[in-house]
């Protein structure tokens, strides 16, 4: 679908544009991450609110995780998460070997320590999506090989 | 992995969604750090110039259009083949005057504003859309060719209709460019 570049692009002019005016001293390096984040966070309870707006309610926490995997995944990427790990004590870790957003820019190491920059965005999207299934939640995001 | 057949086009919707969302969450933490809309209008255009000059590639790649020999043949083009591509909706364009190098785009129905009820208040010139026009002008630059993009008419600021006008200036000749070299 052709939306998806558009969406790729406007996502990378966001990141480089937020850290432009940082640079330009106004903010601080860490609160562009969180502009990012919470950025994210808001599109994420709008979607996932149409998104679910026909589905069965969700069992339990397992479920939502579940559902986040499979279908919100596939909708906003084209993929699904590749592995879903729980110590069902309420930490889940969510695995995606080939993450959108990252393929088109390296794979390898190269630029390891600029991808978090684009993580945040989806990491508030999970946030906010959680938050509005009535999780309240911490989404924290690692990048071992780009795109990975 | 099939997918049920019904589910297609909620899929292509929420698809759709998440750019308009991301879209307006952007538009609310501009308007949160910038307190003259001209500087938002400014910044929105400026992230659309460089949307602009990456999209057209793309565009290129997936659409097979034949060089243009005309202004009004790129003005068609970009209202119904880019548009189309990209937002789904197809614009009807205008001629606006007798040297034929302005055209206007009337949109009668925007994607990007589907969940906005109203500007907010005290940010009567805000041009939501003005992403598009930077967008336009970045491609079009690409392709060197000059032009300036306006919104004409905005259904959000009171009009019937939303209207952007792409007034093409002295072409770019690309002859220049290697003489500079």
């Amino acid at each position: 679908m052709a939306d998806e570049a558009l969406f790729l692009l406007l996502h990378n002019e966001m990141v480089s544009g937020v850290y432009k005016s940082a640079e330009q001293g106004e903010v601080e390096n860490g609160r562009c991450i969180t502009k990012l984040e919470n950025m994210g966070f808001r599109v994420g309870q709008g979607l996932i609110e149409r998104f679910t707006k026909d589905t069965a309610r969700f069992k339990d926490e397992l479920d939502i995780m579940k559902f986040i995997c499979k279908d919100f995944w596939t909708t906003v990427f084209k993929k699904q998460i590749d592995n879903l790990r729980t110590n069902h004590q309420g930490i889940y870790v969510l695995q995606d070997n080939k993450f959108r957003l990252l393929t088109q820019m390296s794979a390898g190491k190269q630029y390891l320590e600029h991808a978090s920059k684009y993580l945040a965005f989806t990491c508030g999207l999970i946030r906010g999506g959680l938050s509005n299934l009535g999780i309240k939640s911490i989404v924290t995001a690692e990048v071992s090989s780009m795109p990975a | 992995m099939s997918r049920p057949a019904h589910r297609r086009p909620e899929y292509r919707k929420i698809n759709k969604d998440l750019f308009v969302l991301t879209y307006g969450a952007l538009v609310a933490q501009l308007c949160k750090d910038y307190e003259k809309d001209e500087d938002v209008n400014k910044y929105l255009d400026t992230m659309g110039y460089g949307i602009g000059t990456r999209l057209v590639e793309d565009f290129l790649a997936r659409s097979c259009v034949r060089r243009c020999h005309s202004y009004s043949e790129i003005a068609d083009i970009i209202a119904q083949v880019a548009f189309k591509m990209y937002l789904g909706i197809t614009p009807s364009v205008t001629c606006n005057n007798a040297s034929r190098n302005e055209f206007s785009l009337i949109l009668d129905k925007n994607p990007l504003v589907e969940f906005v009820e109203e500007l907010p208040t005290g940010r009567s010139s805000l041009c939501y859309c003005n992403l598009l026009c930077g967008i336009i002008r970045g491609a079009l630059e690409m392709v060197h060719l000059a032009a300036d993009v306006t919104f004409l008419q905005d259904r959000l600021k009171g009009d019937s209709v939303t209207e952007i006008g792409i007034t093409f200036l002295k072409k770019l000749d690309e002859k220049k460019y290697r003489r500079k070299k």
